[in-house]
C-alpha cells in the first residue's frame, strides 16, 4: 500500500492510497467550511439537492441509471462533521477495471459522473430547481426530527448540545428544521456558489489505479474547482471552557433509560504528544470488551445493558454512553465515575494495559483494510495536517506507559451528564 | 484441503470437511493486515422444535438460541471474551432467525485466538447463577428492542405474514419466554446444535488454510456428527395471515414495513431465487426505477426507503421499508406498479443495466472479509456455492422477475405494518 499526497492548487489537495488489495476504487471530493448555525442548513441541503439530478441526468431515476451502467457504482453525496467544520462530499465506489465484464475503464466515467453531479446541477431560471429544493427541505426537516428515533444516539446528541452549547461543535451538521423548510432556491444557490469558491477542497482516491491517472481524471472533471480560488478558512480547534458539572434530564416515552456523560480531555487532541496515551486510556476505560466499564459496570454489577466510552480526537472529548433501568441512574453514574478513579489511581495491571494497547493497535491496523475508513482517515489528515498516523502512531501506542495512562485519565474532566428517563415516575 | 478457484472474481477458497463433520472454508488474502474467523451453527431464533439425542421431538421457549449466544462466552476458568480481548481482539456474536455466529478479527495471535474461539463455543459452561444474571441483561436488551420502532415494525410484519412458521418469533424471545430458560435448557440445546456436523468455520486473511483445519481438528470433538433435524411447523398457506397491522410509538413520522410473502426456493435453487428476487426489488422499487422516483417526488417516500429479500428453511419474502406520511397509499402504488410490470413486461435495457449493477455490487462486497465469510457460511447451510454468482447471473432472464412479480406481489400475499406517531 503506497501513500501519495499532492497540492493541486491553493486550498486544493489530492491524497491517493494505491493498492490492489480491493476489488474496487473509491474516489471522494470534499468541500469543507466552518460549521456555523447560519450556514449549516445550507451545507446539509446542498448535497441532497445535488443528488436529485444534474444537467445531463436531470432526475434521480436517470442519475441512478447512469450509476447502474457503471456496474452499480455507489454514487453518494452527504455531509459530515469534523470538529468545528462541516464537510460536504461526493463519493463514488466502483469496481476495478479488471472486473468489468466488457473490459472498459470505470474510473474516468465515474469521475465524470461525480464532477457533473457536484459542478453542473439541474437548474431552473439560473438557480436550483424549486421542486427539488422543496422536497429536500422537507426531507431534511424530517431527518432532523427523526434523530430522536434512536434513543442511544439521541442521548449522545443531546449531551453534546448541552455540553458544548455556544461552541460551533454543538451546531447540528444537519442544520435546523425551520431553516430547512424556509430555504429559497436563490439563497441556496448563493450558498452553493460560495461553498464551491471558498471551501477547502480535498480529493481522495483509494484503489489500484496509478496516482498520475487519478490526478488527470481529477484535473479534467473537476477543473472549475482548481482555478481562481480564494485561500480557504483553516479548520479550527477551540480551547476548552471551564465550569461546574451540569446535569440535564429529559423525559420521553421509553422503557429503558439512557445515561450519557461528557468529559473534556484537558486539551489533548490527535496532534498532542499525549494522544497515544489517551487512546490507550479510553480502551482501558470503556473502549473494549476487557475495559473497566464492560467488565465491572456491565458484567459484574449488571447495572446496565451497555456501557462504553468513545473519543472525539479532533475536539478533545470523551463520551460514556450507557443504557440503564430508571431506578439505577444514580448507582450506574457513581460506578462509571468510580471506574475512572481506579485508572487515575493507577489501579490496573500490566496485562490490562497491554490488552488495551493491543485493542487500539488492532483497530488502527484494521482501518487499513477498509476503503471507506481509509477515506475517512485521510480526510481528517488532509484537513488537520494530522501527522500522527499509520505505523508511527501504532509505534507510539505500543510504547505508552502506565504513568502516561494515569496522567491522561487525570486530565479527563467531567463536564455534563445527560439522562433520558421515562415519562411515568 | 481442496482449492476452489473462482477466476472471474480473482478469488481462491480452500475447503475441507473434517472427520467430525465440520465444514471449513478459508479465503486467503495475503495483502490484508487483519485476520477474521467466523464459527457458526445452523441454529437460530426460529429453531424452537428439534429432534433430541433420544429421537424425541423437543419444544423450547423462544429466545434460547440468543440466550445461548450470550452464555457461550462463559468458560469454567473465566470469561473467553476477556481472554481474547487481552490479545487486543474483540470477539462478538449475533443470532439471526436461522443462524448463530461467533467471530473475531485481529492483527496478531490468530492461531491462539482461533483456539479460544473454537473452544469457548464448543465447550458449554452454564451455572444457575450465571443464567439468572443473564436473564436480567437480556431482559434489558429485549426492552431496548421493544423501544426501537424499526424492530417493532419488522416483527409485527412477520407476525402478520406468517401463520405457523416460527420466523414470526422474535429472535431474543420475550421477557416472559426467557424466564423459562434454565441451565439445563441451554445444555440440551448446546448438545443438539453445537456439534461439528451442524456447524461451519470460515476464515479469511493472511493465514495458512491447513493450520486452520489442523487447529479445528485438535480443539473440537472428534466423533462424527451430522446436522440436527428441526421442525418449523405446519405448511404455510400461500397468503398472509393479516394484511394490515398498526400501532403508535414516539416517532416523528410514520414508519412502515411492507412485506410480500414468497415461495421458498427448491433445493439448490436458493442463490438463483435470491438474485431474481433482489433484481425484482431493483426493478419494482429501486432508486433507478420509475415508481420510487414518482413517490419520492410526491413526498410519499424519502431516502430512508429501501428493500431486501430474506429466505431460509421454509420461508422466503421481500420487504420494502421506510418512512411515509401515507404508507397505505405506498402499498396501493406498489401493487399497481407490480401488476403493470407483470403484464406489460420489464424494459429490457433497464433489466440489463440492473443486472450489471447487481453484479458490480456483489463484487464490491467481496472487499469485506466479514461479509464474504458470512455469505460463505449462509450458502453452506443452504447447500449453495455463493461465489458462483457471476454464472448464475448469466442464467437469469427478465421473465424470471416477471413471474415472481405476478406470483408474489399481489394483494393477498402482501402485509403492511405501520408504526404511527402518538397523537
Amino acid at each position: 500500500m503506497q501513500q501519495y499526497w499532492k497540492r493541486l492548487a491553493d486550498g486544493v489537495e489530492l491524497a491517493v492510497t494505491q493498492t490492489d488489495k480491493f476489488k474496487t476504487g473509491l474516489l471522494a471530493v470534499t468541500l469543507t467550511i466552518p460549521l456555523s448555525a447560519a450556514s449549516a442548513t445550507a451545507g446539509a441541503l446542498i448535497p441532497e439537492v445535488l443528488y436529485r439530478g444534474s444537467r445531463n441526468y436531470p432526475d434521480m431515476e436517470r442519475l441512478s441509471a447512469a450509476a447502474d451502467a457503471l456496474y452499480g457504482a455507489s454514487l453518494s453525496t452527504g455531509v459530515r462533521q469534523r470538529g468545528e467544520s462541516q464537510c460536504v462530499s461526493v463519493l463514488c465506489g466502483f469496481i476495478d477495471d479488471r472486473y468489468a465484464l466488457d473490459g472498459s475503464a470505470v474510473l474516468e466515467p465515474s469521475a465524470a459522473l461525480m464532477g457533473e453531479v457536484l459542478l453542473d446541477p439541474a437548474t431552473q431560471e439560473g438557480v436550483f430547481r424549486r421542486d427539488y429544493l422543496e422536497s429536500e427541505g422537507a426531507n431534511l426537516a424530517d431527518r432532523i426530527q427523526a434523530r430522536m428515533n434512536d434513543k442511544r444516539s439521541w442521548a449522545i446528541f443531546r449531551l453534546i448540545q448541552e455540553m458544548c452549547a455556544g461552541e460551533a461543535y454543538a451546531v447540528d451538521k444537519l442544520g435546523e428544521v425551520a431553516q430547512a423548510k424556509a430555504m429559497t432556491a436563490e439563497r441556496l444557490w448563493a450558498d452553493y456558489q460560495s461553498l464551491c469558491s471558498g471551501a477547502k477542497v480535498t480529493f481522495y482516491y483509494g484503489g489500484a489505479a496509478q496516482p498520475a491517472r487519478v490526478e488527470d481524471a481529477v484535473r479534467r472533471f473537476f477543473a472549475p474547482l482548481l482555478t481562481g480560488r480564494t485561500a480557504p478558512v483553516d479548520c479550527l480547534v477551540v480551547p476548552e471552557p471551564k465550569g461546574p458539572v451540569r446535569t440535564v434530564t429529559d423525559a420521553m416515552d421509553v422503557t429503558q433509560g439512557k445515561l450519557a456523560m461528557g468529559f473534556r480531555t484537558g486539551g489533548v487532541t490527535m496532534g498532542s504528544d499525549s494522544y497515544p496515551a489517551l487512546l490507550v486510556c479510553n480502551a482501558l476505560y470503556g473502549g473494549s470488551a476487557n475495559s473497566k466499564l464492560f467488565i465491572n459496570v456491565r458484567e459484574k454489577m449488571s447495572l446496565c445493558y451497555y456501557a462504553s466510552s468513545m473519543l472525539d480526537k479532533i475536539k478533545g472529548l470523551m463520551v460514556v454512553s450507557s443504557g440503564v433501568e430508571f431506578s439505577t441512574f444514580d448507582r450506574t453514574q457513581e460506578a462509571i465515575l468510580a471506574q475512572l478513579d481506579t485508572i487515575r489511581r493507577g489501579d490496573f495491571t500490566e496485562d490490562e494495559l497491554t490488552a488495551a494497547a493491543r485493542t487500539v493497535v488492532c483497530s488502527l491496523r484494521s482501518r487499513q483494510d477498509s476503503q471507506s475508513q481509509l477515506e475517512d482517515d485521510q480526510l481528517t489528515r488532509l484537513l488537520f495536517h494530522d501527522s500522527q498516523e499509520g505505523e508511527s502512531l501504532i509505534g507510539a501506542v505500543e510504547a505508552v506507559t502506565a504513568d502516561q495512562v494515569v496522567e491522561a485519565a487525570q486530565k479527563l474532566k467531567l463536564d455534563t451528564v445527560y439522562r433520558l428517563t421515562g415519562k411515568e415516575g | 484441503m481442496d482449492k476452489l478457484e473462482y477466476a472471474a472474481l480473482g478469488q481462491t477458497i480452500y475447503h475441507c470437511v473434517l472427520p467430525n463433520g465440520l465444514n471449513i472454508y478459508v479465503d486467503v488474502r495475503p495483502e490484508y493486515g487483519k485476520q477474521f474467523a467466523f464459527f457458526a451453527t445452523r441454529y437460530g431464533g426460529m429453531d424452537l422444535r428439534f429432534r433430541g439425542e433420544d429421537g424425541d421431538w423437543l419444544d423450547t421457549p423462544a429466545g434460547v438460541a440468543h440466550f445461548l449466544e450470550h452464555k457461550s462466552f462463559d468458560t469454567e476458568d473465566g470469561n473467553a471474551l476477556q481472554r481474547m480481548a487481552a490479545n487486543g481482539v474483540d470477539p462478538n456474536a449475533f443470532t439471526s432467525s436461522s443462524m448463530t455466529g461467533y467471530y473475531f478479527d485481529g492483527v496478531q495471535g490468530f492461531e491462539e485466538n482461533l483456539r479460544t474461539l473454537l473452544s469457548f463455543v464448543s465447550v458449554p459452561w452454564f451455572t444457575p447463577e450465571s443464567v439468572d444474571k443473564e436473564q436480567g441483561i437480556i431482559a434489558q436488551e429485549i426492552r431496548m428492542g421493544e423501544d426501537d420502532p424499526n424492530d417493532e415494525a419488522y416483527y409485527r410484519l412477520l407476525e402478520s405474514m406468517y401463520m405457523n412458521h416460527p420466523i414470526r418469533t422474535r429472535v431474543a424471545g420475550t421477557v416472559e419466554s426467557i424466564s423459562h430458560i434454565t441451565a439445563d435448557t441451554l445444555y440440551q440445546c448446546h448438545r443438539a446444535f453445537y456439534r461439528p456436523g451442524n456447524m461451519v468455520l470460515c476464515a479469511a486473511g493472511s493465514i495458512d488454510p491447513q493450520r486452520v483445519a489442523d487447529i479445528a481438528g485438535e480443539v473440537l470433538p472428534g466423533e462424527p456428527s451430522s446436522a440436527t433435524p428441526t421442525d418449523h411447523g405446519r405448511e404455510e398457506p400461500r397468503q398472509v395471515e393479516k394484511q394490515l397491522t398498526r400501532r403508535t410509538m414516539p416517532v416523528s413520522i410514520p414508519l412502515f414495513t411492507l412485506g410480500f410473502k414468497g415461495t421458498p426456493a427448491e433445493k439448490g435453487r436458493g442463490l438463483r431465487q435470491r438474485l431474481v428476487a433482489e433484481l425484482t426489488c431493483d426493478v419494482l422499487f429501486g432508486p433507478s426505477a420509475p415508481l420510487y422516483n414518482r413517490l419520492y417526488e410526491q413526498g410519499l417516500l424519502n431516502s430512508s426507503f429501501g428493500s431486501f429479500y430474506s429466505s431460509g428453511p421454509g420461508y422466503a419474502f421481500i420487504v420494502a421499508e421506510g418512512e411515509s406520511r401515507d404508507p397505505e397509499q405506498v402499498r396501493r402504488e406498489v401493487l399497481e406498479e407490480a401488476a403493470r410490470l407483470g403484464t406489460e413486461g420489464i424494459d429490457p435495457a433497464q433489466w440489463e443495466r440492473l443486472k450489471k449493477a447487481a453484479y458490480g455490487t456483489m463484487v464490491r462486497h467481496l472487499n469485506s472479509m466479514e461479509d464474504t465469510c458470512i455469505e460463505l457460511a449462509e450458502a453452506h447451510f443452504s447447500g449453495e456455492d455463493y461465489l458462483s454468482f457471476p454464472q448464475v447471473f448469466q442464467s437469469i432472464e427478465c421473465a424470471d422477475a416477471e413471474t415472481l412479480l405476478r406470483s408474489w406481489c399481489v394483494e393477498e400475499r402482501t402485509a403492511l405494518s405501520i408504526i404511527a406517531p402518538e397523537e
